[in-house]
């Protein structure tokens, strides 16, 4: 009984340090979508970092499983105001992919099957703050939550850990992805409350 | 690479009626778009509406490119055509 009350009632709600302004906690994990679900079989599937100057390197599937993993537990926050805490996940950093990578760029805009993007500073990306992710809760990332694999970066709101991602194309300067071009805020705290432009 | 099931989540053109209505005086629902995607010409009432999102994505119902999107900010509405090469909107009386 304790254990299954734990995270429930309004008491504990109000009391939770995790959460930012104007969030709500939640237990599920709701399913936001801007278009049809990809499939995207393994053998298919490719992750490509490009550099400004246009030099790339990417990975296959059986290549990107070989690289060090890590096993991280976060807090996820959706500008729809849903907040979920301390969900664990698995992913290869951004730090080992984009390690042997020359680049001078500040920016980059991420890339995802089915034409999704969206754009975050190159030092968002590094020192431990973002991961390519394939595992949610020890299990294989379903296709709903973005698998095979989704950019998993919890400290900015969720439309910014793009689902299916296949590459990241790195840039000098900075250009609005999908949703920040239609009006959703360039960087994204939900510290700050930075959903729209202009917040 | 879509499987046939996960378009069955689409809501079609007419359930953006009342946000767009906040914005053109007209019902723009009933106006033609063309896509930038493949230039598939018919009804707004006809693209394909994902609105389980931070905003209402429509797509072409020809080639599943995003036509129009619609943000909602708590006092200001977002309207993007860039999928849109043009809107033919009907005019009263002619
Ligand atoms: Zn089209």
């Amino acid at each position: 009984m304790g254990i299954i009350s734990r995270g429930f009632g309004g008491r504990r709600r109000e009391s939770v340090p995790g959460l930012p302004p104007g969030q709500y906690l939640t237990h599920d994990f709701p399913v936001l979508s801007a278009g049809p679900t990809p499939r995207i079989p393994l053998d298919r599937w490719r992750f490509t970092v490009t550099t400004e100057t246009g030099d790339q390197k990417s990975w296959n599937w059986t290549e990107f499983q070989a690289l060090p993993a890590d096993d991280v537990t976060v807090d996820i926050h959706c500008v729809t105001k849903w907040s979920k805490l301390g969900t664990t996940w698995r992913g290869v950093s951004l730090d080992t992919l984009l390690a042997d990578v020359e680049s001078a760029a500040d920016y980059t805009m991420v890339h995802s099957f089915g034409g999704y993007t969206t754009n975050v500073p190159m030092e968002d990306l590094l020192d431990g703050k973002a991961w390519v992710a394939y595992k949610f809760d020890g299990e294989d990332l379903e296709p709903e939550h973005g698998g095979p694999a989704r950019l998993l970066i919890p400290h900015l709101y969720f439309w910014k850990s793009a689902k299916w991602v296949n590459g990241v194309q790195l840039m000098t300067e900075d250009d609005p992805g999908f949703w920040e071009a239609a009006g959703y805020h360039m960087y994204g705290d939900p510290w700050r409350e930075q959903r729209y432009q202009g917040d | 690479m879509t499987a046939p099931g996960d378009r069955a989540a689409a809501l079609d053109g007419n359930a953006m009626a009342g946000d767009l209505r906040e914005i053109f005086a007209v019902d723009v629902t009933s106006a033609r778009f063309m896509c930038a995607g493949c230039t598939h010409t018919d009804a707004v009432a006809t693209l394909m509406l994902w609105h389980q999102a931070p905003g209402l994505v429509a797509r072409c119902p020809n080639c599943d490119d995003v036509v129009m999107r619609v943000v909602r900010a708590p006092d200001r509405v977002y309207l993007d055509l860039r999928g849109s090469v043009r809107l033919e909107v009907p005019l009263e009386g002619s």
